[in-house]
């Protein structure tokens, strides 16, 4: 009984309408927290007393950072567990996080060049934090190019599985590079052991943006995965109705 | 008001980071929806074909 439970969950046909019902069950608390995640980031938080108002881009730039390593996890686990159960629908979920971790690499590399102008006085500099999340950005990018030059979806979801799982080598080396080795990059605020050096005006509004991308990339992942069982199960009934239908 | 969109003499930086973020993260809502409709499309095309000639 309990097998035929997992069973009937990871058909594609039970997901796909799971899915459909879950996403604005997470798209509309999505929006919410960001509204509220900008109101307490934008208007209520003091300026910072070095810093001024341009640390402001941390609202973005440290949940987007957050998100480009913790979706690369969830890719490489979904992608493993596609390579040793061959669950299609893990497979799915790994190919359809690839964007979304790309596009949340790219921001947090964007938003921090643009952060680092007025505060180091540079765009760029080639130090381990920032070549560290670079590499993690061609890691995305390879897996979104590994898997669309590959025609058969097994065959490129195993590919693509196996390229994430060596590239999670890079997740501690983003993580614990302002560590490690002498950069210009500012260490961790929140993420240690001891009290957070951050004031709670500040601490707020920064883990309610945090949760907020955890909640889009949710519901995006979702919208993704849907689309990826529709091309696979082309063929199948349920999707030739729907077709139709719609 | 006019204090806020200041941002202290930050504008450029806070805004134009602010505005990426926003443009990727509609783009990536608006892909799959896209997508979605794309495929569904095609399906729909395939299958009146096939029963075309079947008729």
């Amino acid at each position: 009984m309990f097998n035929n439970f997992f069973h009937r969950m990871a058909s594609p046909k039970h997901f796909y309408g799971l899915a459909g019902k879950l996403i604005p069950w997470l798209a509309v608390p999505c929006l919410l927290l960001t509204l509220a995640g900008l109101y307490y980031g934008l208007v209520k938080a003091p300026p910072d007393y070095q810093q001024g108002d341009s640390y402001r881009i941390m609202f973005i730039h440290v949940p987007a950072a957050w998100m480009s390593m913790f979706i690369y996890v969830v890719m490489a686990g979904a992608g493993a567990i596609g390579l040793i159960w061959r669950i299609k629908l893990a497979e799915v979920v790994a190919i359809s996080s690839a964007p979304i971790g790309a596009s949340f690499t790219f921001l947090a590399l964007v938003t921090g060049s643009i952060w680092g102008k007025p505060m180091w006085g540079t765009w760029w500099v080639w130090d381990a934090r920032l070549t560290s999340e670079l590499i993690l950005l061609f890691l995305y990018l390879g897996v979104i190019a590994l898997h669309s030059a590959i025609d058969d979806k097994r065959t490129a979801a195993r590919a693509v599985a196996i390229l994430a799982l060596v590239g999670v080598i890079n997740i501690p080396i983003i993580h614990y590079s302002v560590e490690w080795w002498n950069t210009l990059h500012q260490g961790p605020t929140v993420t240690k052991f001891d009290k957070p050096s951050i004031h709670m005006s500040m601490l707020i509004p920064l883990l309610l943006m945090a949760v907020a991308f955890k909640l889009y990339y949710a519901f995006v992942v979702l919208m993704r995965a849907r689309c990826e069982v529709l091309e696979r199960e082309c063929n199948s009934g349920w999707v030739q109705e729907l077709a139709v239908k719609e | 008001m006019q204090e806020f969109f200041h941002m202290g003499g930050y504008a450029f930086y806070v805004w134009t980071s602010y505005g990426i973020a926003l443009v990727v993260l509609l783009a990536n809502i608006i892909a799959p929806l896209r997508q979605r409709r794309k495929v569904l499309d095609g399906i729909a095309r395939a299958a009146k074909r096939r029963a075309r000639r079947n008729s």
